[in-house]
């Protein structure tokens, strides 16, 4: 590594109130490199970076770009020394056009018009060098994530940005956006750019990076060339302790519990068949909306088929419902579990028992029996270790591996018959994944048929029996998970299902 | 830059001090329109206090407004709650309010008096329950939107009562006045204290405070419209009929805008003109964010805000400063509450 240092970040140290959030970080940078910063959920590193790019102050410790020291908390300098950031969430206007998105804030503000012309010039030939490709036209609210992305980091490029950093770049984007992210990263950083991704996800940080600091508690722990290290290195580094992803043991499957017949619903599900039995879990595979929202809904009772049949137990659902299927003994979790699963503003005790607050255990003549939901949620957040709060914190206090904690606990406490989970570990750190995991497949080794909807295909090898795809509405024929392999995976999730039989 | 941060926890003391606080804000504030209309700041105050509380005639006049702003302020106080934009109280007042007297006048209900008052205060509330279901439907049905429809359902239900007391429930006996035929007096409430206008109207005003406030913390339903409000998405995802609760929440809130108007007709006048409520309907919203949209809280809004309304009346005529420094005053502690809420909800950090 001969290649100049063009960033270093000199023992940074920044504390929320007690909450030491860095600790006397240091690291560099070098032109050209490719440098993933990785850690849990609440490591420090989307902190370091506000810190890097002026929208924090660091407490003590300094940020060096190519020989200048910055000056703390102004982000004008930042800019200013060529330093980009790309945020997870993006800072773009929907109504605007590409290019004046891209132009916005560069040009004075008592200039008349945007200097178009040349913009739209140099707009093209940065999307060409880069292989960033966009059309300048194009009203942002018309394009895809993957497509605003682009559109953020040609941003940064424009303000002629050498240092670019992406704060957790995949988490919005699809597994083939990802992958083309990854290309034209690496396509950008052989033409000289340095960049920073933040992430906690080990295969993207593997595939992408040269370099990775890990980053735990505050504290760098560990740096390693990508290629001398390994994804369990790295999850270890990262958690602390060993985190061995749960196994599932091979076991016989009982009854039928589930079964969908022709199940339609309203053009956008056609022809469903698929059958769970106790103890056995099926995952759905496939490209994020192809019909698995829908699924979902008819699985937890929300929506009725509008031809088909479902059959719980072998007996036809007269009239879906969520109450009824939670009386069913059906354990449901959403896809989105801030928006469908919990209320936010509401404590946790009365989250845990909202949906079974009308049986006789929880309310007698119109009235909660409080302390029996203050008891049940004691319960769950004992068994299944739910971290953050007691019975009375809001539920909006707890990360998001502890919500998802507390909505599998409410369902799993109760033993259910079927378990609905919907994508139950997107965007959770490692450790919690681990835990999820692990809970589910315990629930299925007590006998509980589990319906497992996913876009993770190695959470669906690592969890399912007997795997099918939804493309377009339309179910594949299933496989069972011994013969998965990813090509045939792939070839199922593209619809070419004779091939993949 | 400066970021607001959702605080963990929101002490008692910030919640209780946020109101205050307001106020305090809005008496400097308004003290300095006071001064600019060249009475002395402090004098004005104290004539307002003694205008409120000053006499025996002078508190009870202040407890008889604060009777219907309590019920007024509930109504908004619930339907706001669960993200039912009723704004109009002031309609549902009105309809109740002639209801009450329709059905308590010579030719309406004969009932001996401890049934008759119960009798009109459900047929206010029930009139006022109805005039908030029709938007509420046209909401559910097809999506309008409640704010403007309730809005503008004030004017309809102030013209249909004015049609009303000028057609077949006009007053005879009125010298030609716009009035309705007066109730009869098996359906007047009793005082409260004999030789004033305070009438038992404020018991059943707090009275329904305190039940409202049992119903939302104990009760299944109180719960379920809550998560409603807070996140319909998941509250329908566990299994919470929206439309019924929403239904429910409409009686209710119609139901108190609708029974203000029946006692304000029984407890005060007796009869119904279009006049009778200098906009209890809209200040009851004021009530309720004052409150911060808690039951118990409306009591101390509602009191706060008929000691602005009648100090003011004194003040002026004492000091010649417009009595419409009460309406200043009030609208400036609303603004200045929605500024203590969020610095008592929020942490400003740079």
């Amino acid at each position: 590594m001969s290649a100049p240092v063009v960033l270093s970040l000199e023992g940074i140290t920044k504390r929320f109130g007690s909450l030491t959030a860095n600790d006397d970080v240091t690291l560099e940078l070098r032109q050209g490199e490719l440098l993933a910063l990785l850690g849990e959920n609440g490591a420090g590193k989307t902190t370091l970076m506000n810190i890097l790019f002026g929208h924090y102050t660091a407490d003590s410790g300094r940020v060096v770009a190519f020989g200048q020291e910055l000056p703390p908390g102004k982000p004008r300098a930042a800019i200013a020394a060529g330093i980009g950031m790309v945020h997870q969430h993006f800072a773009l206007a929907a109504n605007l056009s590409v290019i004046e998105n891209v132009v916005a804030g560069t040009r004075p503000l008592l200039s008349l018009g945007l200097g178009a012309g040349a913009a739209r010039k140099r707009l093209v030939e940065l999307s060409a060098r880069f292989g960033l490709a966009v059309d300048p036209d194009a009203r942002v609210g018309d394009l895809s994530v993957g497509e605003r992305q682009r559109v953020e980091i040609l941003k940064a490029l424009y303000r002629d940005a050498r240092i670019l950093i992406l704060d957790e770049p995949t988490a919005v984007l699809t597994h083939q956006e990802a992958e083309q992210l990854y290309a034209t990263l690496r396509g950008m950083a052989a033409l000289g750019l340095s960049i920073i991704f933040i992430s906690h996800k080990l295969h993207e940080v593997m595939a992408a990076a040269d370099r990775v600091v890990v980053l735990r508690g505050g504290k760098v722990v560990a740096e390693r060339a990508a290629s001398a290290t390994s994804r369990e290195e790295l999850a270890e580094l990262m958690v602390g302790r060993r985190v061995a992803r749960p196994r599932r043991e091979s076991q016989e499957p009982g009854d039928i519990v589930l079964e969908a017949s022709g199940l339609d619903a309203g053009g956008r599900l056609k022809g469903l068949d698929f059958t769970v039995r106790a103890g056995e879990t099926l995952g759905i595979i496939g490209v994020s909306g192809n019909g698995q929202a829908t699924l979902v809904r008819l699985a937890c009772g929300l929506e009725k088929p509008s031809a088909g049949r479902l059959m719980l137990y072998g007996k036809p659902v007269a009239d879906p419902n969520p109450r009824g299927f939670v009386a069913a003994g059906v354990g449901r979790v959403p896809e989105d579990r801030n928006g469908d699963g919990v209320v936010g503003e509401m404590a946790l005790w009365e989250n845990a028992v909202l949906e079974r607050l009308r049986e006789p255990r929880f309310s007698r003549a119109g009235f909660v029996d409080r302390a029996a939901g203050r008891q049940f949620a004691r319960s769950v957040i004992e068994r299944f270790d739910v971290r953050g709060g007691g019975p009375d914190s809001p539920i909006r206090l707890l990360s998001g591996g502890n919500v998802q904690k507390l909505i599998l606990g409410r369902n799993l406490a109760e033993a259910p018959k079927l378990l609905v989970a919907a994508q139950p570990t997107r965007g959770l750190d490692e450790g919690a994944v681990a835990s999820v995991h692990g809970e589910i497949l315990a629930a299925r080794a007590a006998g509980t048929a589990v319906l497992l909807i996913s876009e993770d295909l190695d959470e669906v090898l690592a969890l399912a029996d007997r795997v099918q795809a939804i493309v377009k509405g339309r179910l594949s024929p299933p496989i069972p998970v011994a013969a998965a392999d990813p090509r045939r995976l792939g070839l199922m999730m593209a619809g070419i299902w004779e091939e993949a039989a | 830059m400066i970021r607001l941060d959702r605080r963990a926890h929101v002490s008692l003391a910030a919640r209780i001090g946020a109101p205050i606080a307001a106020v305090i804000v809005a008496l400097a504030l308004a003290g300095i329109l006071i001064a600019l209309a060249g009475a002395p700041v402090l004098e004005a105050y104290r004539r307002m206090l003694i205008g409120a509380f000053g006499s025996r005639l002078s508190i009870t006049e202040t407890l008889t407004r604060t009777a219907p702003l309590i019920l007024t302020g509930l109504a908004a106080a619930v339907a706001f709650r669960a993200r039912l934009w009723n704004i109009g109280a002031e309609g549902q007042f009105l309809v109740g309010a002639l209801a009450a007297a329709a059905l308590g006048s010579q030719h309406g209900l004969h009932l001996p008096a401890p049934l008759l008052i119960p009798a009109l205060m459900l047929g206010g509330a029930v009139a006022g329950a109805l005039l908030l279901l029709g938007p509420l439907m046209l909401r559910l049905r097809f999506g309008v939107d409640e704010v403007v429809t309730t809005l503008l359902l004030n004017f309809v239900a102030l013209l249909f009562v004015s049609m009303m007391i000028e057609g077949v429930l006009k007053d005879p006996l009125a010298f030609g006045w716009p009035q309705s035929v007066p109730v009869v007096g098996d359906a007047l409430l009793p005082k409260l204290l004999p030789r004033s206008r305070l009438h038992i109207g404020l018991l059943v005003a707090v009275g329904l405070a305190l039940l409202v406030a049992l119903v939302q913390a104990r009760t299944v339903f109180g719960m379920e419209s809550r998560a409603a409000g807070l996140n319909p998405a998941a509250a329908r995802f566990a299994g919470i009929g929206l439309t019924r609760i929403l239904v429910l929440v409409a009686c209710l809130s119609g139901g108190l805008a609708g029974l203000a108007g029946a006692i304000e007709v029984m407890g005060v006048k007796g009869y119904v003109t279009t006049d009778l409520s200098p906009g209890f309907g809209y200040t009851g919203i004021v009530v309720a964010m004052l409150a911060a949209l808690d039951p118990i809280g409306v009591v101390f809004a509602a009191l706060f805000v008929a000691t602005m309304f009648v100090g003011a009346d004194s003040m002026s005529r004492a000091l010649g400063v417009p009595s419409f420094i009460a309406d200043v005053i009030v609208a400036l502690s609303l603004l200045a509450m929605l500024v203590a809420l969020s610095l008592a909800n929020y942490r400003i950090r740079r």
